[in-house]
């Protein structure tokens, strides 16, 4: 085939998308949405980084700050909930063997996810927008700094993305406990026990094991999920303050922002935030790599009833971590930082090393095994978190957070390279293990590229976190500016880095593009022709 | 006390030589997980070790830190201080108001810096005039935000705000603000003189 023919139709033409069921669609359709909001993410990442090293006169300072707020939250909502939410609203019934609950509530899943962060990302794009993530009180109801319309805009579009990951929540629960059509009725309340985690810490304890009736993948998700369902209520109230403050401002009323306790402001939304990065992301993490283990070496699990211990150990763990965040708030009652900041989040050294650990162990009791694309990305996922985890560990420390709170070392080596390497690694390794089964077997179009793609992206992750470090450690902080070349050095070693994991997004992109072809890109976003329930086509 | 810079570089090594550690061991993982003629089962007995490894470092590395740097436990018990010299700083409209042009601090003092914001959630750090970090805190309104520092080497440090505030306070920046003073034992610099 030519190169024309191979972009319009994909590799050796075998991707057919009239083949796909309405689950695979879906799927993909997800896949496509994350794909493109990561470009977006890489993008705007690679600006910031030129910013960093020499100020771009198309760049306005209002303009940086309004990126620098919505790069990690289309990087997180836009990119990884959508490839999550995905592959996750496949898994599910696949592990569990039964169809979806509701497949349109899946289909509105990505579409809200999609549609309110295009809708943010435009508001901040236009009207320059830029409170942070972190939303710090007052300074999201800061109208002498921002406009009121762009921020009404800006906080809807968050308020449909948590509206989509509700749906995912719901779909989730409803698909592992409902009894489909014709079938003999399911036992819900085992089923979300064993889910939980609560069958499985009992059988820690018998000699003689219960039965799970939740496949361990599945597990993971559930109890990923419970994280998602809270940080979505906290942040949709946090969104509804705001609006109540921006509704007032539009209508000529300026409520006192004094009604507001900064520091409790702080304390729930940080509980709600690290719910995403201190749960459900190491939960999610944690179910993959054990998926990915058994599904690449056809083996069970090592020691699966610690790992499943181990995953409701850091769902507590997850609702007690958040004072880690403020750690410098001196206000903060230091009880709160001793048991919450620190101890209870050195936990986490120890449920992401089990989860480590009994990834590393399963893969090594199948050895030999072939070095596939799906096998590499899953080792480069592992040392992503191995280097992250640790460095989180180290700034959540009353003495070593001093000096090391809001610097470039938080957001380079722990930050950074716990996404771009750890999760987003993870996540390609998935995504190169479902292919096949989601196309129905299309061919990838170029090992080469794909071989490319991983070591761009470790190299350049795993560097951009280390001179972003080193920079940080020497001083530099993370939410401002430095026009003066004081870090030059390592902001031009950051944004070397930083050019090679756009090389790489750039060299899969293509790779997927060209085995799937453009039209059937198009094809996977047309209504479905197969009308079945069923995830894969009939054999 | 010893100087933050310090614990900075002992950071940075124990870190650098973990990561690299890290590498070797994934490194040689990956080449030998593909090879290797049968395979053979973890045991048990290194698992455990392994998890009582990270419980004893997760929580050992928090009472080393107690013990070795001298903050964390002047920082957590200010309250039963009694500083050598108290500045009461407020900051409103991204800009910092101090109690005179430039805090004077003698060598060995304790000083309290206390900040107040009367607007928004801003930070209060001091830096080196190599940009390098002294201390930082949150400054949040309607709380008070107090830090505790003993000096204990002479120099010159700026003032800039470590929490962003807006595209406004970006350049929260009072250079110079602080001046410790000389740590040479005051009889002798006399001596110098007179001689």
């Amino acid at each position: 085939m030519s190169f024309t023919e191979t972009l319009l139709r994909g590799e050796q033409g075998l991707f057919k998308s009239e083949s796909l069921t309405p689950m695979q669609k879906i799927t993909l359709r997800f896949v496509v949405v994350g794909l493109v909001f990561y470009g977006f993410a890489v993008i705007e990442g690679m600006l910031m980084r030129l910013y960093e090293v020499r100020p771009l006169p198309v760049v306005s300072e209002e303009q940086f700050f309004a990126i620098l707020t919505a790069h990690p939250l289309v990087g997180i909502f836009g990119s990884t909930y959508s490839l999550v939410c995905g592959a996750f609203l496949f898994l599910v019934p696949f592990l569990m063997k039964k169809p979806l609950w509701s497949i349109r509530l899946a289909n509105l899943t990505w579409i809200f996810i999609a549609g309110g962060t295009l809708l943010f990302w435009g508001a901040g794009f236009v009207s320059h927008y830029a409170p942070l993530y972190t939303l710090y009180w007052p300074l999201p109801a800061d109208f002498t700094q921002f406009s009121v319309l762009g921020g009404t805009a800006f906080i809807l579009g968050i308020a449909v993305v948590m509206l989509g990951s509700a749906f995912f929540v719901i779909n989730v629960f409803k698909t592992i406990t409902y009894t489909p059509e014709g079938w003999s009725k399911q036992p819900a309340g085992r089923l979300l026990a064993s889910a939980l985690g609560w069958s499985g810490f009992r059988n820690l304890f018998r000699r003689k094991k219960g039965e799970h009736l939740v496949p361990l993948p599945v597990a993971a998700i559930a109890r990923g999920s419970v994280d998602m369902a809270l940080n979505t209520t906290v942040i949709l109230f946090t969104g509804i303050l705001i609006l109540v403050y921006m509704v007032a401002a539009l209508g000529g009323v300026s409520l006192a922002r004094t009604a507001v306790d900064a520091l409790l402001y702080k304390n729930w939304f940080w509980w709600g935030l690290d719910l995403i990065a201190d749960g459900l992301v190491l939960i999610f993490v944690a179910g993959t790599w054990y998926l990915l283990a058994t599904l690449i070496t056809g083996k069970n699990l090592f020691f699966q009833n610690i790992a499943r211990a181990a995953l409701l150990l850091e769902l507590i763990v997850s609702w007690t971590v958040w004072s880690h965040h403020l750690l410098s708030d001196q206000a903060q009652p230091a009880v709160l930082k001793v048991v919450s900041g620190e101890m209870v989040t050195a936990f986490e050294l120890i449920t992401q090393g089990l989860a480590f650990f009994i990834t590393l162990a399963t893969l090594w009791s199948a050895r030999p095994l072939k070095m596939t694309n799906e096998l590499k990305f899953l080792l480069g996922g592992l040392l992503g978190f191995a280097l992250a985890v640790p460095a989180g560990i180290m700034q959540a420390d009353v003495g070593l957070n001093r000096i090391l709170h809001n610097t470039q070392w938080i957001v380079g080596p722990h930050v950074h390279v716990a996404i771009l390497v750890g999760l987003t690694m993870t996540l390609y390794s998935a995504v190169y293990l479902l292919l096949p089964i989601l196309t129905n077997g299309a061919k990838l179009y170029s090992q080469k590229l794909a071989d490319f793609h991983f070591w761009a992206h470790l190299v350049g992750g795993i560097g951009m976190g280390a001179f972003m470090g080193m920079a940080g450690l020497q001083g530099m902080l993370r939410r401002s500016l430095y026009i003066e070349g004081e870090f030059g050095v390592y902001m031009i070693l950051a944004a070397l880095s930083g050019s090679l994991l756009l090389l790489a997004f750039l060299a899969f992109f293509a790779n997927i593009v060209m085995t799937v072809g453009l039209k059937g890109v198009l094809g996977i976003f047309a209504r479905p022709k197969v009308d079945t329930a069923d995830l894969v086509p009939a054999a | 006390m010893v100087d933050s810079s310090v614990v900075l570089w002992g950071q940075t090594l124990a870190y650098t030589l973990y990561c690299l550690a890290m590498i070797l061991l994934m490194a040689w993982f990956s080449y030998r997980v593909t090879r290797g003629d049968q395979a053979t089962p973890v045991k048990p007995a290194v698992f455990y070790s392994f998890v009582g490894f990270l419980a004893v470092l997760g929580v050992s590395l928090h009472i080393v830190t107690y013990n070795t740097i001298p903050w964390s436990e002047m920082d957590l018990n200010r309250g039963d201080y009694t500083p050598d010299r108290t500045f009461s700083i407020t900051v409103a409209d991204h800009e910092f108001h101090l109690p005179s042009d430039r805090l004077l601090i003698e060598c060995g003092e304790t000083v309290l810096f206390d900040v107040t914001s009367s607007d928004l959630t801003y930070g209060f750090g001091l830096f080196r005039s190599d940009h390098s970090m002294v201390f930082q805190m949150q400054v949040v309104p309607g709380h008070r935000n107090d830090i505790l520092w003993k000096f204990e080497r002479e120099g010159t440090y700026s003032i800039r705000s470590t929490e962003y505030s807006g595209p406004r306070g970006v350049r929260m920046i009072v250079e110079n603000a602080v001046e410790v003073g000389s740590c040479e034992p005051r009889t002798a610099s006399l001596s110098v003189q007179t001689g």
